[in-house]
């Protein structure tokens, strides 16, 4: 890890400065919710709303319950790499080959 | 370029978990082959990369949001399989976590962003690079037009993904059942957030990257090179 010491404090930079990404207006295209396709429409395709709650994300839009838009922002940030650091790093002991 | 659920039908979700397995399968069996121990916090460090990276949304004249994916970086650092399942993992942890792509569409977000991404990526850059020492600006030159190229093809596949809905799939009265839009609307709008934004904030993501740590972790960079060579 320590070789690597750069690339880690980076990421932690990143985490910081991560909420620049909420000062964007506006959604990415086709990626609206229901209400977005109401005004959007007048209607909500029956069955993108059978199944826009197919799946219920504890954390949904990166945003943490009573926290600001802003710490909840880094907090998921830091929460999200530590998911998918714990996750790559597991998948990778397991698939990596033996030192030689 | 994250699909929510709702957007593709169940069937074209099942076929876009078919596009996705094999290449996973593949992944899995070249990352057992290549991958050392002493590899494995980089693949950590750069999915991690590719999750925040993703987070910083970038207006679109359009009034839409567009961002880079930090895909096309890890599959020239690690190479292309590295990063199927590096960008994967990203992908899953995003959709389950935080609501950003569905849990259906998870295969059509993975073919789009940890599948097409890295493959045409790596692919154009190793036919620009060549042979060029590292720490020259071709390297990182070849690493830039690879992550705007990459990024645009995925956005391409998304919008068909997108357009073929209302074709197919009609509610009894008429009204299109899942995406509302055309591949006629689909396409130019998704080109037009990456070719004029995403492409250039994933050039930049990649290039700048490439050309930092050519400077910064030059042994690095060769050790990795040799292992991605045998890893592609």
């Amino acid at each position: 890890m320590k070789r690597h010491t750069v690339l880690w404090i980076g990421l932690a930079v990143l985490a910081v400065l991560s909420p620049l990404g909420l000062l964007a207006p506006g959604t990415a295209w086709g990626e609206w919710g229901a209400e977005e396709f109401q005004d959007m429409l007048g209607y909500v395709p029956q069955g993108l709303e059978r199944f826009a709650e197919f799946w219920r994300a504890p954390l949904p839009d990166y945003a943490i319950p009573g926290l600001g838009d802003v710490p909840g922002y880094i907090l998921s940030a830091v929460v999200g790499m530590g998911l998918v650091v714990l996750a790559t790093w597991g998948l990778g002991r397991v698939l990596a080959r033996q030192e030689r | 370029m994250h699909i929510p659920d709702g957007y593709l039908s169940p069937a074209t979700c099942a076929v876009m978990y078919g596009a996705a397995a094999p290449f996973w399968y593949v992944a899995s069996q070249k990352v057992k082959k290549a991958l050392s121990h002493r590899m494995v916090p980089l693949l950590a460090v750069f999915s991690a990369f590719a999750f925040v990276i993703q987070m910083f949304n970038i207006p679109v004249p359009d009034g839409t949001t567009a961002h880079a994916t930090g895909a096309a970086l890890m599959a020239i650092v690690l190479g292309p399989w590295a990063a199927v399942l590096g960008v994967s993992v990203a992908l899953f942890i995003q959709a389950v976590f935080f609501g950003d792509g569905g849990i259906l569409a998870f295969g059509a977000n993975a073919f789009n962003m940890a599948v097409v991404i890295p493959l045409v990526a790596y692919t154009i850059y190793r036919a620009l690079a060549g042979r060029a020492p590292v720490g020259s600006s071709r390297q990182w030159i070849a690493a830039a037009v690879a992550g705007y190229v990459a990024i645009n093809v995925a956005a391409l596949a998304a919008a068909v993904e997108f357009g073929i809905q209302p074709a197919l799939f009609r509610a009894a009265d008429g009204t299109p059942l899942y995406s509302p839009y055309g591949l006629s609307v689909a396409v130019p709008a998704m080109m037009f957030a990456h070719l004029t934004i995403a492409g250039f904030a994933e050039a930049v993501v990649t290039g700048g990257a490439v050309a930092f740590l050519q400077r910064a972790m030059p042994h690095l960079w060769q050790a990795e090179a040799v292992e991605t060579e045998a890893a592609a």
